[in-house]
């Protein structure tokens, strides 16, 4: 691997960059790994490099059925934040967010992540009580969120149209400051160009299409496109369509898959400092380094693996945006698509052993994941070399939607997030 | 948005419909002889099928019947529409919506 530095870019810069090798190499798959990977999204390429990095397991392949990044990881609206409610959603994603701080740096590859601040927006007496209270509960773990009154978000955010006519006015928001963006591209590539440099295969265009088990049960190996695949053992992280992979295995899960979108405006200059977010009504948004406004739409009602969403569901997110911000009213959009997300009936993810010996989980990360990509490659690589979890992903078991020990985002936060 | 055709009212835009999620799960006749495992699989556990899904849906802002639909979840195409306790098989091919998911 070649190292960017300030010194290396220039050098090539001068000879027309005609010397910049492959980020990372097109290996042909070996017959046999110490540990698979399934989904080549950012989580399964962070997991594999932290599996290398930190954990010494370097026989390692990540199989990706279309290109890296291809899946949500290529395709969502870049939120990152940690203010989460409950203890162990906490602890989850502040691990992650503690890692993105130091990121750019650890990969040696620029991931733009961008502590701009996340505002939350409340509407309704309801939204204000339960931010408060969000507030406190991220005071108590040390997580910073500020609540600000509905002039405090107008200086934060001029954009924003406070005590103007509005179906649903702005009574507040809860902001936390270290949260803010990345370009989530650059996180699947650079995890890709340091995992490869410290020798995992990456397996493009290679769909895993059979789990073998051997007659103990445990897991043998996987069938893919491109042969058989022998593996000591496998970590699932395919998004979407992990109840597809897992029912390879015979295994069951509690996940539905909803289509979700995002869209993008034509690029204007600067004019939105933040990340602003309504769950109340289903706003996101924020300015790419590129200029355009990032915005994300809501889920469609009904499960599917069509990556597109249907149009009003798009149509209803403008409507919202242009109430909180009038001036974007003129403003065109240039695209839109969808991707496919898992989801639990507790809105929280999955990051642990399986009944299978040798077949670990990760998946329902639903429509907030892309925050957690570190942490949650960190502490899968942990539970995969380790055969345990770690005690930041010991309560995200299956097992807890037999045992009821929800982690109950979805009721603390009523709506997708 | 899905051209979804109620079987009392006939084709209806989607927004006019609520999902109701995966079909035919049969509520438990005795609840309290479920062990745990029975009940998570009642509750939580789902075939999100990729591929021919029989689905739920309520015409919540027409006639507020349920009924069932058999929906292809890679092209959302639509192949039939039934009534609850009716087998799909039974619909007759012309109240089946034609390719491409559009109703006749
Ligand atoms: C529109 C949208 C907006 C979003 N906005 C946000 C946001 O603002 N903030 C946030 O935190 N999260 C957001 N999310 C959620 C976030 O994108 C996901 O939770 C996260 O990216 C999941 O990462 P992943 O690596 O697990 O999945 P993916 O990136 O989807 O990777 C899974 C990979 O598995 C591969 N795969 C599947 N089946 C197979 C197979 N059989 N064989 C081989 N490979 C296979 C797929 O091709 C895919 O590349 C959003 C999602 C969407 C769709
Ligand atoms: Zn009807």
């Amino acid at each position: 691997m070649k190292r960017f530095s300030a010194i290396s870019v220039v050098r090539e810069a001068l000879r027309g960059n005609s010397a910049w090798p492959r980020q990372w190499r097109s290996p042909e798959p070996k017959p046999r790994y110490d540990v698979v990977i399934v989904g080549g999204g950012g989580h399964g390429l962070a997991t594999a490099f932290y599996l290398a990095d930190r954990y010494g397991v370097r026989n390692v392949a990540v199989l990706e059925k279309g290109w890296i990044g291809g899946g949500n990881t290529g395709r969502n609206t870049t939120i990152i934040r940690s203010n989460y409610l409950f203890d162990e959603s906490a602890r989850m994603y502040e691990h992650a967010l503690k890692l993105w701080e130091g990121l750019s740096r650890q990969l040696n590859y620029n991931v733009m992540y961008s502590a701009r601040g996340v505002l939350m927006l409340a509407h309704n007496i309801h939204d204000v009580q339960s931010f408060k209270r969000h507030v406190h509960a991220n005071r108590l773990n040390g997580i910073d969120n500020e609540w600000l009154s509905p002039q405090e978000c107008k200086e934060y955010c001029p954009p924003l149209n406070v005590g103007g006519e509005m179906r649903y006015p702005i009574l507040g928001g809860a902001l936390q400051r270290r949260g803010g963006t990345a370009r989530h591209d650059a996180v699947a590539w650079g995890y890709a160009r340091a995992a490869d440099a410290l020798g995992v295969d990456i397996i493009e265009n290679c769909e895993v299409t059979g789990i073998r088990r051997a007659v103990s049960g445990g897991v043998e190996g996987l069938e893919t496109t491109r042969g058989f695949i022998r593996a000591g053992k496998v970590g699932v992280v395919a998004a979407g369509n992990t109840s597809v992979v897992m029912n390879m295995a015979g295994v069951r899960l509690p996940l539905e898959s909803f289509p979700l979108q995002a869209l993008v405006s034509e690029p204007v200059k600067p004019a939105f400092p933040c990340v602003v977010m309504s769950n109340t009504i289903h706003a996101y948004i924020s300015q790419s380094d590129k200029g355009e406004m990032v915005i994300g739409a809501g889920t469609d009602a009904y499960t599917s693996y069509s990556q597109r969403g249907a149009l009003h569901i798009a149509n209803h997110t403008l409507d919202a945006i242009c109430e909180l911000a009038p001036m974007f009213r003129r403003l065109r959009m240039l695209r839109n698509w969808g991707g496919v997300v898992d989801v639990t009936p507790d809105r929280s993810p999955i990051v642990a052993k399986t009944s299978v010996p040798g077949l670990y989980l990760n998946c329902g990360w639903g429509t907030g994941g892309f925050k957690a990509t570190p942490g949650s490659g960190d502490l899968f690589a942990f539970t995969i070399a380790k055969d345990e979890a770690h005690p930041i992903n010991a309560p995200f078991t299956i097992e807890r939607f037999r045992e009821g020990v929800m982690i109950d985002e979805a009721a603390a936060a009523a709506v997708a997030h | 948005m899905l051209l979804i055709k109620c079987p009392f009212c006939g084709p209806r835009p989607e927004i006019e419909f609520a999902y109701g999620g995966q079909a035919h799960i049969e509520r438990p006749k005795d609840p309290m002889s479920l062990d745990d495992e029975a009940w998570a699989e009642y509750l939580y556990i789902r075939n999100n099928t990729r591929g021919v899904h029989s689905e739920r849906w309520r015409h919540i802002n027409g006639c507020a019947r349920f009924f069932n639909v058999r929906r292809d979840t890679i092209s959302d195409e639509i192949l039939v529409t039934y009534k609850v306790g009716e087998a799909p098989d039974a619909v007759p091919e012309k109240d089946r919506p034609t390719k491409g998911g559009a109703v006749r």
